[in-house]
Order: C-alpha cells, then sequence, then structure tokens
C-alpha cells in the first residue's frame, strides 16, 4: 500500500496547506491573545493613560503599587471573598450532589433547576439579588423578620461579620483586625455560591456516577456504614473531581468584578470599601478615574501571578492526595 | 435490606431469633424511609432557594410601584378596584383612607375626578401589569440593545466556528512542523485570565480605531481556543480507514472536511455553538470596556446601566431583567441536557 502512503502524505503532510488552514484562528488568536498578553509586561512598565504611551518609567509602577494601602487592601478583601466562596460553594455542591446521586426520581428535574442561574446572566442576576438584599423592602429580610430574626442591612452593612456575631453575643470588645469581611462582601459571596453552584453539583454528579457501584455492594456486604463508604470509598475516588472543582472555582473567583460592580454602592466597591475586589480595583483605575492603563496592566499582572503560583501550589499540594 | 434479617436468622436458631429478625428488618426498612424523606426534603429546600428569586423577580416585575413599597411584601400582584353600577371591576388608586368614616378618597386608574367609595366596596383583586415591560422596553433603547447582541452572538458564532473547524482540522489530520508547540502554545495561552489581557487590548482596538464598535466586541473572539481543543479531540477520534476511504475516491481536503468530518461532528460543534452562544450573550466586562454608546451597547451592558439610572423603580428593574435573560431560559428549558453537558465540558461558568 505504497502509494496509499504517498497519497496521503501528498493529502495531508503538506505544510503549506496546513499554514492555510491554521491562518484565520492563528492571525486571532495572535494579534488578540499573544500580543496583549506579552504586551500587558510591556504596558506595565510605561506610562498610559486613555490608551496613549507616554513613556517608559521602568519598575515605577510596581513600587508605587507595593505601597498602595489601597491595592494591599483590594487583595485582602479578594482573599475574603475567595476563602468565602470556594469551600461553601464545594461542600454544598458536594453535599447536593450525593444527595442526588441515591437513586432520587426524577432527577433530571433537581439537576435542570439547579443549573439555571449559571444560564442567566450575572447582570440580571446581581440587579435582582440587589433586590432582596434591599434594607427595608427586600425578600431576605422579610423571610427573617417572619422567622423572629432582626433585620440586617445588607449589601449596605460596612462591619465586619465577625465583630457583628461577637456583638450579637454580648461582647462589647473584638479586635479590628478580627472584624472579617464585611457583611456586604458576605451577602455578595452569597449570589455569588447561589449563581454558580449548580456547575459544581453537575460537575461532582458526573465524578460520582463514575465510581463503579461494585465497591459499594462489596463494602455493604463487609458490613460498611454509610459514613464509612463515603470516606473510604467516594471521597478518595471522587477526588480528581474535586480537584478539578476547587481548581475552577478558585480562578473563577479571583476575578470576581460582575457582582462586585452591580450590587455594590454607590460607590462602587462600598460600603466603605470594603467590597473593593482587585479586579474592580483595576476597571477604577485603567478606564475610569483618569485612565492609568500602566498601573491597571501591572495590577492586572500582580493578580495573574498570584492566580497562576496559587494553581500551580494547589496542582503540587493536591496531586499527592489525588487518587487517579 | 434483608442483610440483617438473613444474619439475625443463621445467628440463632428457633422462632424467637426469626422474629427478631423480622423486627430489625422492619427497623431497618423505618430508618431507610425516613432518611428517604430527609433527603427530598432537602433536596426541596434547595429547589425553593434556587427558585425563589427567580419568581421573586417575576412577580416583582409586573407590581404597580406603590405595590413595592408595601411591607410585608405580597407574592401575587395585586390591585384596588371597585365594582361600577354596570357591574365590571374599575381599578382605582388609593388616595387616603378614613378609617373612622369608612370610606376612602380614590382616583380611577384611567382618570377622571377623585371621589370617596366606602371601605368595603374597595376590593383587591390580582392585578399583573404586563405595561411595565412595555414601559422599561421603551424608558432604554432596549430593542437596539438586543438587536446588538443577537448580531455579535451570531458573528462571532459564524466566525469562530469557521475558524476553529479549520484550525482544529490542522491539527488534528496534518502534519508540519512546529505542530505540536504551537498547539501548546495556544492551549497555555487559555490559562491567562481575561483582567491580564483586558487592559493591552483596548490599547490595540484603539490603535485599529474600533474602540465602540462591533468589531471590538467580534473580531477579538472570532477564535477561541476551547473550541479548537474540544474539535481536535473529536476529529481525532475519526478513523484513519475513512481518511484512506475518501482519498481513494478522489476526494479533497477540504471536501473531506466538509462532507465526512463535520456531519459526524454534529454534537461537538453544538457542544461549541452552545457555548459560544451562551459566553457572548452574557460577557460583561469585554463589552463594558470596549463600548461607550447605545448604538452598540449589548444587552447586558444596557441592563447594568439601566439599573443603575433606574435606581427605585425595581419593577421596571426588574421586567428588563427578565426580559434581557428571557432568551437564554426558553431555550435552556428546551435543549437543557446538551446545554447542561456543554457549559459542564467546557468549563465556563455562564
Amino acid at each position: 500500500m505504497d502509494w496509499l502512503t504517498e497519497l496521503r502524505r501528498k493529502r495531508f503532510m503538506d505544510p503549506a496547506t496546513a499554514v492555510l488552514y491554521l491562518v484565520p484562528a492563528a492571525a486571532i488568536i495572535a494579534v488578540f491573545r499573544l500580543a496583549p498578553i506579552a504586551s500587558a509586561f510591556l504596558v506595565s512598565f510605561f506610562d498610559v493613560r486613555m490608551g496613549r504611551l507616554r513613556g517608559f518609567i521602568g519598575l515605577a509602577h510596581y513600587t508605587r503599587l507595593f505601597q498602595d494601602p489601597v491595592f494591599w487592601s483590594s487583595l485582602g478583601t479578594t482573599a475574603y471573598y475567595v476563602i468565602g466562596v470556594v469551600p461553601l460553594s464545594l461542600f454544598l455542591a458536594l453535599f447536593a450532589a450525593v444527595l442526588l446521586n441515591q437513586r432520587i426520581r426524577a432527577l433530571g428535574f433537581y439537576r435542570t433547576v439547579y443549573f439555571l442561574p449559571v444560564v442567566t446572566s450575572l447582570v440580571a442576576v446581581s440587579v435582582v439579588w440587589k433586590w432582596i438584599f434591599h434594607p427595608r423592602l427586600g425578600l431576605l429580610n422579610y423571610v427573617i423578620t417572619l422567622s423572629g430574626g432582626r433585620a440586617l442591612q445588607w449589601l449596605e452593612e460596612p462591619r465586619g461579620v465577625f465583630d457583628m456575631i461577637a456583638g450579637a453575643a454580648g461582647w462589647t470588645w473584638w479586635p479590628g483586625w478580627l472584624a472579617g469581611p464585611s457583611l456586604a462582601l458576605v451577602a455578595v459571596v452569597i449570589v455569588s455560591v447561589w449563581r454558580g453552584i449548580g456547575y459544581n453539583i453537575v460537575i461532582f454528579l458526573a465524578g460520582l456516577q463514575n465510581i463503579p457501584d461494585q465497591y459499594y455492594e462489596a463494602a455493604r456486604i463487609d458490613g460498611a456504614s454509610p459514613r464509612q463508604m463515603f470516606w473510604r470509598i467516594t471521597w478518595p475516588l471522587l477526588s480528581p473531581t474535586t480537584f478539578y472543582v476547587l481548581l475552577s472555582t478558585t480562578i473563577v473567583s479571583f476575578q470576581v468584578f460582575t457582582q462586585i460592580y452591580l450590587m455594590t454602592g454607590p460607590p462602587i466597591g462600598g460600603p466603605m470599601g470594603t467590597t473593593k475586589v482587585t479586579v474592580y480595583y483595576l476597571f477604577e483605575k485603567g478606564f475610569d478615574a483618569g485612565g492609568n492603563m500602566g498601573y491597571a496592566s501591572a495590577v492586572a499582572l500582580v493578580l495573574f501571578a498570584i492566580i497562576l503560583s496559587l494553581t500551580l501550589l494547589q496542582r503540587r499540594v493536591v496531586e499527592q492526595r489525588v487518587h487517579y | 435490606m434483608a442483610d440483617a434479617a438473613v444474619k439475625a436468622a443463621e445467628a440463632g436458631a428457633g422462632g424467637a431469633a426469626r422474629a427478631a429478625g423480622a423486627r430489625a428488618a422492619a427497623g431497618h426498612r423505618a430508618r431507610r424511609a425516613a432518611r428517604r424523606v430527609w433527603v427530598y426534603a432537602l433536596l426541596w429546600l434547595g429547589i425553593v432557594i434556587m427558585v425563589m428569586p427567580f419568581l421573586w423577580m417575576v412577580t416583582t416585575s409586573l407590581k404597580s410601584p406603590i405595590e413595592i413599597l408595601t411591607f410585608p411584601p405580597t407574592w401575587i400582584p395585586t390591585g384596588q378596584f371597585v365594582r361600577g353600577a354596570d357591574g365590571e371591576w374599575r381599578e382605582v388608586y388609593v388616595a387616603s383612607r378614613d378609617g373612622r368614616a369608612g370610606t376612602a378618597v380614590v382616583r380611577p386608574a384611567e382618570g377622571g375626578p377623585a371621589m370617596t367609595v366606602p371601605l368595603d366596596e374597595l376590593h383587591n383583586r390580582v392585578r399583573f401589569r404586563f405595561g411595565n415591560y412595555a414601559a422599561a422596553w421603551r424608558q432604554a433603547p432596549f430593542a437596539r440593545y438586543y438587536l446588538n447582541t443577537v448580531f455579535v452572538v451570531l458573528c462571532t458564532l459564524a466566525g469562530q466556528l469557521v475558524t476553529s473547524c479549520l484550525a482544529a482540522y490542522a491539527f488534528a489530520r496534518m502534519r508540519f512542523p512546529g505542530r505540536d508547540a504551537v498547539f501548546l502554545l495556544f492551549l497555555s495561552m487559555m490559562m491567562v485570565p481575561e483582567p491580564v489581557y483586558l487592559v493591552p487590548s483596548y490599547i490595540i482596538l484603539a490603535k485599529f480605531g474600533w474602540i465602540d464598535t462591533y468589531q471590538a466586541m467580534i473580531v477579538p473572539w472570532l477564535a477561541y481556543i476551547f473550541s479548537i481543543f474540544l474539535l481536535r479531540q473529536h476529529f481525532k477520534t475519526i478513523p484513519n480507514d475513512l481518511y484512506d476511504a475518501a482519498i481513494i475516491d478522489g476526494c479533497s481536503r477540504f471536501a473531506f472536511l466538509w462532507r465526512i468530518v463535520l456531519p459526524l461532528s454534529k454534537a461537538t460543534l453544538a457542544a461549541v455553538s452552545i457555548f459560544t452562544v451562551v459566553s457572548t450573550w452574557n460577557s460583561f466586562l469585554w463589552p463594558l470596556v470596549m463600548t461607550n454608546t447605545p448604538s452598540v451597547r449589548p444587552l447586558q451592558v444596557g441592563l447594568a446601566r439601566f439599573a443603575q439610572e433606574q435606581g427605585t423603580n425595581h419593577e421596571l428593574m426588574m421586567a428588563a431583567a427578565v426580559f434581557s435573560i428571557a432568551p437564554l431560559v426558553v431555550a435552556y428549558f428546551m435543549a437543557q441536557k446538551q446545554i447542561i453537558q456543554s457549559l459542564a465540558t467546557s468549563g465556563i461558568k455562564g
């Protein structure tokens, strides 16, 4: 069949044709991905205002950035947000998926409803939840007062939640550095968990359904309790899925913007700047206030460095525990 | 379920042991039933939490501005009506109530002089104010926003399908120097989050003079690396024999892609199309930065602007939110299985 090999080579191993097929995608990617990513570094060394390059200034943006208290507090706020969203979403999604994995009738119905917020735009979701959180007229405060609780200020509450809990417990003094994220930020966390949990449930459910039934049958014959079965079979065999969910939720959470932009303030990032996350700070610096794009680019790169190193760290740490 | 009973029966012979076993089995069954009840109760709690905001959005969108301010809130939009002499219900707005006299001063909703009616002639009736939708639609150029979004989505989808299929075909079936390196470079760029290239992209688009144009929203997204990746993986599964047979029959490269590979890849193409449509329809940060006039502004940015301008007109905001999510939600209920699958594989969270 030499002639066939020959023919195949002629048809499919011709670099000129391959390039022809590749050019449309490659051109777009080169101009709108590769070039911007590469020049993000360059831009951060220049004085750029409103899209106009004004001159090379070296590391000035970075030295200013590391002395910028607003930047540091934005990183802290982002960290609070990530630490709030990731474990909560992970735990609740896993819990729901385990419930759904028990020969539930009309499984598709539950999955469809839980996934619905994932398809709806974050803008609409934010607008609706801002109304639900309304301090005077909101649905949430109504439900709380109905069940005997005290109405809260939600998105307008700058006090830290730990501080509030301590206050409610009757403690008159609580250290400021332990105040925790503002209730406003916690409200944003709630919305983000609500919005994204369906996605994580679907991923977990697929992971659970991949675990062969035989393991559970064997364990049952040996008299294992449901708890033992979960920790000895489900949890280790699910670990690749858990790892994926952990990673993807973390990466997405670091980039939170829309919810903050639409639910907090005015001014956005409020109350008292307690919800000003890093990507919003980047937006504000680069596009809102004077358009200092070099500085915004430096912010973006530091954020990227953090995401990347956390990703690598997570991969390292979890890889030793993940059972493939 | 019967394990405990069997074990008990084996352990001790005789009627007593068997009875104990049966009792144990019954207890086991009761515990299982109780567990089932708990499982369904929790799942339904989840349903309520997921659905409540949507119901609240819809019900708010059908209320009057006055009804929105009432606390405790109502779930079913209502209005005040008075029955006329002809037996017809007429909607009225209550200007004031006089509890002692048992009367209220009302103004007919359709206009006319204020009148005094006894309180017991004032009735609450269900009243859906669909007019809120028309009002919201009129207060901002939503028709324009809709068209802009549909146009951007369709162009992005068409362009992305063409570029991705061609590139994926090259990566999957052709051989050229540096193929794997280029592919790896593409994949590594997928890891870079959008905020990182937002600023430099703005500068590049500004150089092209494309800020505030459709191109700024379409062209940078005409090639989507994940689509290329997904299609390449699928193209690779198409057996070599098919290629050989086609070549022998004198099929050209492009004809092979068009007439054999693509028809065999319908499911993957559908998945790619779905996540392109959903993510383009819902994208916000990019068009927020790249556009600044209503003429090209897409729906999401328009809705955000509208919500920020409205301030307290929650019924109009909710109406606008409803009609901006409606197309995707309707599509979702018609093809939820494919949509869930597509978004789950893409890793796109909306």
